[in-house]
């Protein structure tokens, strides 16, 4: 028994490493995408006059999804570059959890193999569902 | 106001957004919202959109150094990820049917509650007989200290998770990481010691702020001219206040803060009574 909890520990240990490393990348490269996407923003449009964001206009502004983001970086647009560090940023912690998924399924952990993909399937479904009304 | 004016100055006010989260550990999101929509009059569906993104910027950027150093509990935080990210999915459907009002009057009442509980009393005991339900589930672990490993045990997993739910219902209504709910489920109801608390709060954060992110994004409340400074800027300003952390006491820090962020937080609440939002 005790030489199994120590072996766990060993497992958990480089997974941890792993994870601060991905959470720490993860990080840095979107933050570098949305410079980049917000230098391009302020040189194409800086002296423009301020939209009026006291007013909502939800889906309008454009960029909500994949395929607009995608379109918007192939034509080189400074808010669809933004967009794309955004999505990487909100993509960091849900590839964590795959990762942390990984690392249950190397120490056979099976109870926290199905936490995992249960915390999985919600973030699918949050992605995927249709929410967005 | 030009665009390029609007960047720089946002870019400063979410620079001293993350100093003061960072300091008092509140967060750099929830001084974000009131700093866009009282100062800047920006609709507060965008200020949420732009929070989100500063959450999981500061999560993210700060897990990385606690899961290294061991003091993170993942098993715990998987398993409570369970409760946060069906709360906060549920918070962010509910939230197209919250009226913009009273969506500021709910979070001046958090901002309250928040600035309280980073001045109260920590839970620095660590439990040495923990529930059937922590031994089941695995979550009793230990953290390094300089004096060595600290094992600790936890109870209440059922209350725990319950508030935790609750926790991610706020983060995806209000668009805040709810670090002092989670500290309170936590520290106060599972007796976890303070240390492994907060880091593991804030682990926590980035995934529960990311389930309801994707639902906003789609639904266009993260404008790239707004979420550009504000995720620069909180990230900077949270990466300088864990540097002063180690540096100097933020106690007196804390208490100015604090009062001043209850002052916001009323301020939040009568406009939001008076339907100026």
């Amino acid at each position: 028994m005790k030489k199994d909890i120590s072996k766990n520990l060993f497992a958990d240990h480089d997974i941890e490493q792993f994870i601060g490393l991905q959470l720490r990348y993860g990080v840095i490269i979107a933050s570098l995408i949305v410079l980049i996407g917000g230098l391009v923003y302020l040189q194409q449009s800086g002296g423009l006059a301020l939209p009026a964001y006291h007013q909502f206009i939800g889906t309008k502004t454009g960029f909500t999804s994949i395929g607009q983001i995608i379109t918007g970086i192939s034509t080189f647009n400074a808010k669809g570059i933004i967009q794309l560090g955004v999505v990487v940023l909100i993509a960091t912690p849900v590839l964590r959890i795959a990762f942390s998924l990984v690392g249950f399924v190397m120490e056979r952990d099976k109870l926290y193999i199905l936490i995992t993909l249960i915390v999985l399937s919600v973030m699918m479904v949050s992605i995927f569902g249709g929410l967005k009304v | 106001m030009t665009i390029l004016t609007f960047t720089l100055i946002l870019l400063a006010g979410a620079y001293l957004a993350g100093l003061v989260g960072s300091l008092t550990g509140l967060g750099g999101g929830v001084v974000v919202i009131p700093l866009l929509t009282l100062v800047f009059h920006v609709d507060i569906r965008y200020a949420i959109g732009a929070a989100l993104l500063a959450s999981i910027a500061n999560s993210s950027g700060a897990a990385s150094a606690y899961v290294k150093e061991g003091i993170t509990n993942i098993r715990l935080g998987m398993f409570l990820e369970i409760a946060t990210t069906v709360g906060a999915v549920a918070g962010a459907v509910i939230a197209v049917y919250t009226p913009t009002n009273t969506i500021a009057i709910l979070f001046g009442a958090i901002l309250l509650f928040s600035a309280a509980m980073t001045i109260r009393k920590k839970n620095q005991e660590a439990l040495t007989t923990g529930s059937n339900l922590s031994f089941k589930l695995k979550l009793n672990s230990s953290y390094p200290t300089k004096e060595g490993p600290i094992n600790y045990q936890l109870k209440n997993v059922g209350a725990g998770f319950s508030i935790m739910a609750l926790a991610g219902v706020m983060s995806g209504l209000l668009g805040i990481g709810s670090g002092a709910l989670k500290v309170l489920a936590m520290d106060s109801t599972m007796h976890i010691p303070f240390k492994v608390s907060t880091t593991t709060s804030n682990f926590m954060i980035g995934v529960t702020a990311a389930a309801s992110a994707v639902v906003y994004l789609q639904r266009g409340y993260m404008d790239p001219g707004i979420a550009f400074p504000v995720v620069l800027g909180v990230l900077g300003g949270a990466f300088t206040g864990s540097k002063l952390l180690t540096r100097l006491d933020p106690k007196v820090l804390k208490y100015i803060f604090c009062t001043a962020i209850c002052f916001v937080a009323v301020e939040m609440i009568y406009n939001g009574y008076n339907h100026q939002f």
